[in-house]
This record gives structure tokens, C-alpha cells and sequence, in this order.
């Protein structure tokens, strides 16, 4: 099922796991962050059924806020954690992860970075096993973590991770691959692929089970090759805990701590091997970013905060996008849900004057992540921050996923809506308010009183997303030769079906949506329809 | 063989997604080693996207790097330009001669590089421009534009044509399988 957010999945996969069965969680690397105080005391309390934890990392930061390392997890809560190189061993490893688990009643994390998580390579399945769905016992000294069960279950943690280390030294997760002995290369996950298609013949020391590691392996292959290099991406994980033995290795002197690897840099930074020269033909050419879809509902409203010169705390979601031209309408983006309470805080360091020029914009999905509880802070503080969701019916930028807000499950299912206008009244905010965002003048109106308001406020710009499968395209409009004056007022929605092609404008008919947005702004009545009739009143 | 490596660039939402899973399928009933790779995310909504295949006897990276690339299958030809230098010297360039302006385009901020076969052909011999929406028109549907190139493609690597029909037929949803057999066989037969 979805959760809502990460620390509620995990909390649902540790009470299924403590009832009896086998469960799983996935997040991304900044959804741990969520997740990490259960985490910590999961690693506490153990588990009944097996429990594994599936993270993934985005070195190079593909579509994430930052790059953190979350190895660094397993080191902190004291759980051990695998990390798969390619799709058959995230099958083999997941399996092995349960045994783990239910071996030493612990939480097992199996970390993936986006190359492996977003590549597919060939599987060999296994037959379906039965799981017997464990008994349930009560059994508060190991599951109620007041200090006093807490104390002892912390030593339990230390004996575990003691014996933990003892299995990694022989478990077949790690393993050797003797090659010339000039070199020696310890690595895991994706790193393995790039230093195996680097250095080919070399030796090499794959580590699955990256935490705890085994000491004595690493210490006994170091001692028979003549140069050994860490290769893995981001942080010096392996290779700090490796030097803190005493043991000489080259890493992070020669690999950068950003972004991701590839066999070319490896060749170059390990064999001293440059790749040649390329003469470039990719010269000033100009950039992709992404951008809203024709179509969008967000369009209208970043529009309206670009002409209100508005401070606007953003959040995670398509949305963030309108931090880019034309409108660039977004101040600041950090993690789901933060742009309620850095709204908040804004206004009380900056004062009331800059209180009112200031919203804090989330989407519907976001806003029940975590927006919710920061919207309780206005409300309990005396704030006055206005609250813009964005509810477009669905969980946009990641792949039109379901939300508690969309009213179905991840099945499809019908469920119990969250109703965000009642919502937003139950914690206290008197003035909710629902918004067309095709409607910009109307619109408008409303941030502008509602900005004016000495109170908290919140206006849900309700629309749904362009691409959704029930949202039909309206007829393509053009642009009347004769009625355009080429003010290129249109452009300031930033449209992508709308081209400037310097001598005239013109709509790229094959992208239009037909919103009608673009009529809204122009003063000249100039965009039609195709049949030539005026276009004003599209949506409504 | 050597391990073969084909990328298919071009702009989010051209659907490049179904033709990298028909050509990893037809690697497989080779019996090659194949990774698929390709990266999700802001990138969906109208930016650049790569996606990369290889395939043959070991596959260890799923990364095709500058120089590497076999094959690149280009669904629009600013994008053709700004992979170009993933192409090995001697490699194949597929162009389908459309052309998306990117947002700085359309705002008047940056200009659509002119000539960009011209361009390219300075340096790569081994190049093919067709009007992949035009042929997929033909057929039945603009929209198979994919098993166009894919066709155009599939006619220049070492796998038999009955490999690629019936990866095709396994890929392809029903409905959309006679429009999408009628592109690729143009495409496999335009040049």
C-alpha cells in the first residue's frame, strides 16, 4: 500500500513484521531521513517476521534535492545493510536479507543507487516459498522500549552487531575474485560494474553486505595485493573504516566524493588512462530543462505569484519547477513538506509586512506527506502564512502515483478521501478557500485578499493534472496573424506550444492542450481556436 | 561478438521507453547479457532523456560513455547534436528529422543550431536522416514513430529479423500491434 510518508511505512512494516509476517518497505534516500526515528529503535526492539528496508540513493542527484550517502544509516542505527550490483541480486539478496533478519532478529536495509534501481538486467526467478505467518507474542521487555527494556535491548544490539560481524566474514555476499595481484580493488554495488568493466583482470573483493564489515577478509586480501584502491561512489564508507584498521588503501584521494562514477573516470583516475580527446560537436548548444506540460494547472498559479512579486517558500513536486523562467516564482525548495513551516519562520523573523507578501506553495500529495503538521505550527503559533496547495488530483511528478487525497489506493481501489477544505478547518485555519488556477484573474483576487489576511489562510488551486488519463485535451488554438501586435505578453506563461519564431508567434499545434491559459493573458484576443472561434472561456 | 551498445535519446514523453524494451528482449532471445538503464524523474516532463542498451556476452556497466555508442537511435535532432559525442567514430547515427524547440527556444533566449546534419556528417560518415513521422503516418498511427526507428535500427544489427518480430509481438499491447509491425517493417526495409 502507500503510505503516506516514509515514517509511517516503516512503522507498518515493523507492526506487521512484530504480528508475524514477512514485510517490506521502499523509500528513496531523503525518505529514510523521514523514516529514521522508527528505524533507530526498530534496531532496538528487532523483529518476528523478517523485516528488510529497501533504500535508494541518487548519486549525481537525477531527481533529488541532495545526495546523501545512507550507508551511513546502517552505521548509525546498527542494522546491517546489502547492497545489490544488478537486478538478479536484488532478488538474491532481498531473499537473503529475510534470513538475516529472522537469523538475527534485526531490520536489514538493502541499499540501491539509481543505476542500479533504474536498470534492468536479466533475472533467473526461484520458485514462490511458503511463509508460515509467525505467532504473535507479547513480549514487552523486547517491544516496549521504556528506558528500563530500552537499557537491556541495547546490549542485545551490541551482541548482534558482534555476531553480525562474525557472519559477514564468511557469508558468500563477499566475496573474491582473484585477478593480477598489482592491484587489489575493494567495491560494492554499481561501483563493482564500473571498476569490473575499468580494470577487468585485476583482483577484486565485492562486498554485498556492506555493513558490518568483515574485517579479517579485507585485512587478508589487502595483505596480498600490491596496491589496493576503494572504489565506490559518494561517501568513503568502506574506506575509512578500512584505514581506521591500519590499513594502507587509496580512495577518496583519486575518486571524487560527488556525483556518480564511470568506468572511463576510473580508468583515468586509477590507470592514469585519459580517455582521448573528442572533438566536441555539442557547442553552445541550448539546454532541455524540463518544464511544466502544456496543459498544467500549475502554470496559471506561478504566473499569478511572478506578477505579485511574491516570497514564495516552494516545496517537492512538478511545481518546483516554476522556480525556472519565465516566471521564476519559487525562493526556496528544501523537503517534502518544509515549504509551510520555512514560510512560517520567514514571516516571523522578517515581520508582518513581509509576512503578507509571503505563501508557502505545496502539492495535495506533499501536504499530506508532511505539509499538515506544519500547517498545525501556523495555526498553534499565530501565524498568518497563506497556504497555497496545489491539488491536481494525483502524485504528478514521481508517475501519477495515488494519495490518501486522491481517494483510491495503489490497487486502484476506492477509498475514504482526505477532504483538504475540512482539513485545514479542523486544525484551525478559518479561511479556506477553493481556486480555478485557469482562472487567473479570479485567482489573483483571491492571494491578494487572502495574503491581506491577518489570519493563517489556505486556498486550494484545484485542477487536475494534464497528462491524467481522464483529461482530455481541449482543441488546439492559433494565433490570428492579424490580431496579434507580437507584445509577446503569451510568452510569460511559459508555454512550451507557444514559439517566438522571431518574425511571428505561433502555436506548435501538435503540443497545445487547448487550456485556454494563454487567452487569459492576451490583450489583443489574437489566440483561437482552430474553427476561429474566440477561445476565452475554455475552462470555464 | 563484441559487447554492442545502442542509445536512444530524444525528449520526454516520445515514448523511447517501448523501444528500448524490444530491443533488451531481442538481445535476450540471442542469449546475450543485456542491461536496459535509463532515468526517470524531472527529466519526464519535456526534458532531454537517454536511455541506454547493451548487450553481448558480459554486460558489467549499464553506462554507454562518450565514444561508446554502436548505435544512436535520435528521436529529435537537437538532441542527435547533443549525444553526437557518445558515438564511436565509425558508429550509426539514426535521425528522425524533427525538430522540438526546447524552452529557451521557444522564449526567444537561444536560437535552434541551423545545419545540424551538415553538421554532424563532417565528422560521422555512417549517418541516416529519415522523416520517421511521415512513414508512421503512413502506416496507420504518428504515433508509432518508435517502431519506425526502431525498424531502421534493427535492420543494421547482427539479430535476424524473426528475433525482432517476435520481441515485437511480446512487447507490443494487442491493439496497437498491426500499426506498430507495419512501422517497424518500414523502417526495417527505408534503407
Amino acid at each position: 500500500e502507500w503510505s503516506p510518508n516514509e515514517k509511517v511505512a516503516l512503522e507498518v512494516t515493523l507492526g506487521a513484521s512484530i504480528a508475524g509476517a514477512r514485510a517490506l518497505c521502499s523509500m528513496k534516500h531523503v525518505g529514510l531521513n523521514v523514516a529514521a526515528d522508527p528505524l533507530f529503535t526498530a534496531a532496538y526492539t528487532g523483529v518476528n517476521g523478517g523485516l528488510v528496508l529497501a533504500v535508494a540513493d541518487d548519486p549525481g542527484m537525477h531527481s533529488s534535492q541532495n545526495e546523501q550517502d545512507s550507508r551511513y544509516y546502517a552505521l548509525a542505527a546498527k542494522v546491517p545493510m546489502l547492497e545489490p550490483a544488478d537486478s538478479q541480486e536484488c532478488l538474491d539478496y532481498v531473499k537473503q536479507a529475510y534470513g538475516i533478519s529472522e537469523r538475527f532478529d534485526c531490520p536489514v536495509i538493502v541499499r540501491l543507487t539509481t543505476r542500479v534501481a533504474h536498470s534492468q538486467s536479466i533475472v533467473q526467478t526461484g520458485e514462490k516459498a511458503d511463509y508460515q505467518l509467525k505467532n504473535y507474542l507479547k513480549d514487552l521487555t523486547k517491544y516496549v522500549m521504556l528506558p528500563a527494556n530500552a537499557r537491556g535491548r541495547h546490549l542485545a544490539v551490541e551482541k548482534r552487531m558482534a555476531a553480525l560481524k562474525e557472519y559477514s566474514e564468511t557469508v558468500n555476499l563477499n566475496s573474491i575474485e582473484w585477478g593480477s595481484k598489482k592491484i587489489g580493488v575493494i567495491t560494492s554495488g554499481i561501483a563493482y560494474q564500473y571498476a569490473k568493466e575499468a580494470l577487468g583482470g585485476v583482483s577484486f573483493l565485492k562486498i554485498g553486505m556492506v555493513h558490518p564489515l568483515p574485517e579479517n577478509l579485507i585485512a587478508s586480501f589487502a595483505s596480498e595485493v600490491e596496491t589496493l584502491y576503494v572504489i565506490e561512489e559518494l561517501e568513503p564508507f568502506l574506506e575509512n573504516q578500512i584505514k581506521k584498521n591500519g590499513i594502507k588503501v587509496l580512495g577518496k584521494e583519486l575518486l571524487p566524493v560527488t556525483g556518480e562514477l564511470s568506468a572511463q573516470l576510473i580508468k583515468e583516475k586509477i590507470l592514469g588512462v585519459k580517455a582521448e580527446d573528442r572533438e566536441t560537436l555539442a557547442v553552445n548548444i541550448p539546454v532541455r530543462p524540463p518544464v511544466m506540460c502544456p496543459g498544467c494547472p500549475h502554470r496559471g498559479l506561478f504566473y499569478v505569484l511572478g506578477k505579485l512579486q511574491l516570497n514564495v517558500s516552494g516545496d517537492i513536486g512538478c511545481y518546483t519547477l516554476g522556480a525556472l523562467p519565465p516566471n521564476e516564482a519559487m525562493d526556496s525548495c528544501i523537503c517534502m513538506g518544509a515549504s509551510i513551516g520555512m514560510a512560517h519562520g520567514m514571516a516571523k523573523a522578517r515581520g508582518e509586512q513581509f509576512g503578507q507578501k509571503t505563501v508557502a506553495v505545496l502539492g495535495d500529495s506533499t501536504f499530506i506527506h508532511s505539509g499538515i503538521t506544519g500547517l498545525i505550527d501556523v495555526v498553534y503559533n499565530k501565524g498568518t502564512t497563506t497556504v497555497i496547495i496545489l491539488d491536481n488530483s494525483t502524485t504528478g511528478m514521481t508517475g501519477h502515483q495515488h494519495n490518501p487525497a486522491t481517494g483510491y489506493t495503489i490497487k486502484g481501489e476506492v477509498t475514504k478521501q482526505v477532504d483538504l477544505v475540512k482539513l485545514a478547518e479542523a486544525v484551525g485555519v478559518e479561511r479556506v478557500s477553493i481556486a480555478d488556477p485557469f482562472d487567473i484573474a479570479e485567482l489573483e483576487k483571491i492571494v491578494k485578499e487572502e495574503t491581506a489576511a491577518a489570519e493563517p489562510s489556505v486556498i486550494i488551486s484545484q485542477s487536475p493534472c494534464a497528462l491524467l488519463k481522464d483529461v482530455k485535451p481541449g482543441k488546439a488554438l492559433k494565433i490570428n496573424p492579424e490580431k496579434c501586435k507580437k507584445c509577446r505578453r503569451c510568452l510569460a506563461i511559459g508555454c512550451p506550444a507557444i514559439v517566438d519564431q522571431g518574425d511571428f508567434m505561433e502555436v506548435n499545434e501538435a503540443m497545445c492542450a487547448g487550456c485556454g491559459l494563454c487567452t487569459k493573458v492576451c490583450n489583443f484576443k489574437a489566440l483561437e481556436t482552430a474553427a476561429g472561434e474566440k477561445a476565452g472561456d475554455i475552462n470555464g | 561478438m563484441d559487447n554492442f551498445s545502442t542509445m536512444i535519446v530524444g525528449v520526454g514523453g516520445q515514448g523511447t521507453l517501448l523501444a528500448s524494451r524490444i530491443i533488451g528482449t531481442a538481445a535476450l532471445k540471442k542469449n546475450f547479457d543485456v542491461k536496459v538503464s535509463e532515468v526517470h524523474g524531472m527529466s519526464q516532463r519535456g526534458g532531454s532523456v537517454t536511455t541506454y542498451i547493451k548487450y553481448g556476452r558480459m554486460i558489467h556497466s549499464p553506462l554507454v560513455e562518450k565514444g561508446e555508442a554502436d548505435i544512436i537511435l535520435a528521436f529529435e535532432k537537437l538532441e542527435a547534436l547533443r549525444w553526437t559525442d557518445y558515438l564511436k567514430d565509425d558508429g550509426m547515427l539514426v535521425i528522425n528529422d524533427q525538430e522540438i524547440n526546447p524552452m529557451p527556444v521557444i522564449t526567444g533566449k537561444a536560437k535552434y543550431p541551423l545545419n545540424i546534419v551538415e553538421n554532424v556528417s563532417r565528422k560521422y560518415k555512417n549517418i541516416i536522416v529519415l522523416d520517421a513521422m511521415s512513414i508512421a503516418k503512413e502506416c496507420g498511427n504518428i504515433k508509432a514513430v518508435n517502431s519506425v526507428l526502431l525498424g531502421v535500427m534493427a535492420a543494421k544489427t547482427a539479430i535476424e529479423k524473426q528475433i525482432w518480430d517476435e520481441a515485437i509481438s511480446e512487447i507490443v499491447p494487442g491493439k496497437l500491434l498491426k500499426v506498430n509491425v507495419a512501422s517497424f517493417e518500414a523502417g526495417y526495409n527505408a534503407f
